[in-house]
C-alpha cells in the first residue's frame, strides 16, 4: 500500500482492502438450469442459465461450439431515480464486457450450434452492479453444470483522491474531494490470473493501476473462495 | 398446440377426471403464499410475492408530474410488467409482447378502477403538478398464475410506500430521501382471482403444466365498497367459451375466495 491509504478514511468504516458483506447463495429460481444471487452490501444481483440449447436464430450458430449469450437490466425500483423498464445503451454494452469477462471461463467446445443464455438482474443497486451481475453469473453457470474452466471472480476498485478501496460504494463513488473518485471494475479469471475484463472512469497514474489492479486481484481471490464455499454447499443441505 | 402440449393437457384432464390435481390440491385451492415486503431499498416501496414456486417482484417509483387534462387535480399511474428471461425459458430480452402487455393492463385496471389509490389526495397544485406512481412488475420464476401473483405482489409494493420527499421552492424530488406519509389508499383493496377453464373443469391457480393446458380463462379484480363486495374488473382470455351458469358459479366462487386471500395482505397494514 502506498502511503496515500492513510488520507481517506471510509464513511462506512471499512478497512480499504475490505468488501462489503458478500451473500452468495444459488438454486434460488427453480425454472432456470442454474442460477445465483450475489450482493455486495446493498448492491443485489441476481443470474440464470438457460443451456445449453439449439440458438435461435440459426444464422448465430457456430459450428464448431457452443456460443455464451450474456444479458444484463437494471430493475426500474432498483436506483432511486426510476429506470425506465427494458434495455438501454448503458445495459447492453454491461451486457457485452460481461460476456467477454466470462467467455473464456467456460468450455462450450463439445455442444455446437447451441447458446447458453445467462441474464442477470440488478434487483437493488448501490454501485459495483457490473460486477455483483458478473459473480452471480460465474456461480449460476457453475450451478448449471456448464463446463468450466475457472471461475470468474469482480471487482470495483475505486480510488477516492488518493486512497485505493476494494468495492466501492455509490458515496465513494460519488467523492469530489482532490482528484475525486476513481472506478475500476475488474474481473478476473481465477485460476489462469489473467484479466477477462476492465473498465476506468476518472484519472489515475499508471503506477497506481498497477497497484489498484493488484488490490483487485487480491479481493477477487476472497471473492473466489466464497464462490467456491457456496458451490460446495449445493447437495449437502437436508 | 403442439404435440407436446396436447400430451401434457392429456394427463392434465386424466387428474382433473378424477377430481384430483397433479399437486393433491383441490380444484379451488391456493398453493401456499409467500409474502416479503421491503426487498429493494431504492423503491417507494417494493415486494416479493410467491404462489408455490411462481415469483414475482413488484416495485413502486414516484415522480412529480403534470396530470392528464381530463383529471387535472389527480395523480397518474403507471403499470408495467415484464417477463424476463429469468423467470422462463420461453420468454425472451426485448420489447414487451402481448402476453406481459396483457397482464400488466389486467394489473392496472384491477388497482385503478377498485379505486384503491386516493388519486386527489395526489394532486400538488391542480392542472400543473401531481404525484405520478410508476408500478413495475417483474416475473421471477413462472410456474403458472403470474397474474394473480403479480397483483399480490402490487398490492403489497403499494401498501408499504412511502412517499418521497418534495422540495416545493426548487420543484424537485429529493430522490432517495422519503417523507414519513404513506400512499394514500382507500380499504378497497383490489383481490384478483383467475378461473381457468381446462375440459368442463374450473380450477384457480393453476401451475405451469396447467396453465398451459388451460381452454378459458376468466379474470375478476374484487373489492369492498360501501361492505359490498363489487366486481372492478373482469376479461375472459383464450378461445373457449364460457356458458352464463359457468360464470354465475365463478362469481359466486370468487365472493367466497375474497376473503380468504384478503386476510394474507391485511397483516401488511
Amino acid at each position: 500500500m502506498t502511503t496515500a491509504t492513510k488520507t481517506f478514511k471510509r464513511n462506512n468504516g471499512r478497512k480499504v482492502d475490505e468488501t462489503r458483506e458478500i451473500r452468495a447463495e444459488v438454486g434460488i429460481i427453480p425454472n432456470a438450469d442454474g442460477s445465483a444471487l450475489f450482493a455486495f452490501g446493498d448492491t443485489i444481483a441476481i443470474a440464470t442459465v438457460h443451456g445449453p440449447r439449439t440458438m435461435h436464430p440459426q444464422h448465430k450458430q457456430d459450428p464448431k461450439k457452443g456460443v455464451l449469450r450474456c444479458n444484463y437490466d437494471m430493475l426500474s425500483f432498483s436506483v432511486t431515480e426510476r429506470k425506465k423498464p427494458g434495455p438501454n445503451r448503458r445495459s447492453q454494452e454491461i451486457s457485452k464486457v460481461t460476456e467477454w469477462a466470462l467467455a473464456q471461463a467456460v468450455d462450450l467446445d463439445d455442444f455446437p450450434a447451441t447458446v447458453v443464455d445467462v441474464n442477470i438482474i440488478i434487483l437493488q443497486a448501490n454501485a459495483s452492479t457490473r460486477c455483483a451481475g458478473i459473480n452471480a453469473a460465474s456461480l449460476a453457470l457453475a450451478h448449471a453444470g456448464v463446463p468450466m474452466k475457472e471461475l470468474v471472480a469482480s471487482v470495483s476498485i475505486g480510488k477516492i483522491d488518493k486512497t485505493l478501496v476494494a468495492d466501492v460504494d455509490k458515496e465513494e463513488e460519488d467523492n469530489e474531494e482532490g482528484d475525486g473518485a476513481t472506478d475500476i471494475a475488474m474481473s478476473f479469471l481465477c485460476n489462469s490470473e489473467k484479466i477477462s475484463h476492465i473498465q476506468l472512469d476518472g484519472k489515475i497514474t499508471a503506477k497506481e493501476l498497477d497497484e489498484a489492479i493488484e488490490l483487485g486481484w487480491k479481493t477477487c481471490q476472497k471473492i473466489k473462495k466464497i464462490q467456491e464455499d457456496t458451490l460446495k454447499k449445493v447437495g449437502e443441505e437436508k | 398446440m403442439n404435440i407436446e402440449n396436447n400430451l401434457t393437457k392429456q394427463s392434465v384432464l386424466n387428474y382433473l377426471n378424477e377430481n384430483k390435481r397433479m399437486d393433491n390440491r383441490k380444484f379451488l385451492e391456493l398453493r401456499k403464499i409467500e409474502i416479503e415486503t421491503g426487498i429493494s431499498k431504492n423503491a417507494e416501496g417494493s415486494a416479493r410475492v410467491k404462489f408455490g414456486n411462481t415469483e414475482v417482484v413488484a416495485g413502486v417509483k414516484m415522480d412529480v408530474t403534470t396530470p392528464y387534462t381530463d383529471h387535472e387535480d389527480e395523480g397518474t399511474l403507471i403499470t408495467t410488467l415484464e417477463l424476463l428471461p429469468i423467470a422462463s425459458e420461453e420468454f425472451e430480452s426485448g420489447p414487451p409482447r402481448i402476453q406481459a402487455i396483457e397482464l400488466g393492463r389486467l394489473v392496472d385496471r384491477g388497482v385503478r378502477e377498485s379505486g384503491f389509490i386516493d388519486f386527489e389526495k395526489l394532486c400538488i397544485k391542480k392542472g400543473e403538478k401531481v404525484w405520478g406512481i410508476f408500478l413495475d412488475l417483474y416475473a421471477i420464476n413462472d410456474d403458472g398464475n403470474l397474474l394473480d401473483t403479480g397483483v399480490m405482489a402490487a398490492l403489497a409494493a403499494l401498501l408499504t410506500s412511502k412517499i418521497p420527499k418534495y422540495d416545493e421552492k426548487t420543484e424537485k424530488v429529493q430522490f432517495g430521501e422519503w417523507t414519513n406519509k404513506k400512499l394514500p389508499l382507500t380499504k378497497s383493496i383490489p383481490i384478483t382471482m383467475t378461473f381457468y377453464k381446462i375440459g368442463d373443469k374450473m380450477i384457480i391457480d393453476p401451475n405451469k403444466v396447467e396453465e398451459i393446458s388451460a381452454d378459458g380463462r376468466l379474470t375478476l379484480a374484487l373489492s369492498e365498497l360501501d361492505k359490498r363486495l363489487v366486481i372492478n374488473s373482469m376479461q375472459k382470455g383464450l378461445e373457449e367459451a364460457f356458458t352464463k351458469q359457468e360464470l354465475s358459479k365463478i362469481f359466486a366462487e370468487a365472493e367466497k375466495k375474497h376473503a380468504e386471500i384478503l386476510k394474507k395482505l391485511e397483516k401488511l397494514e
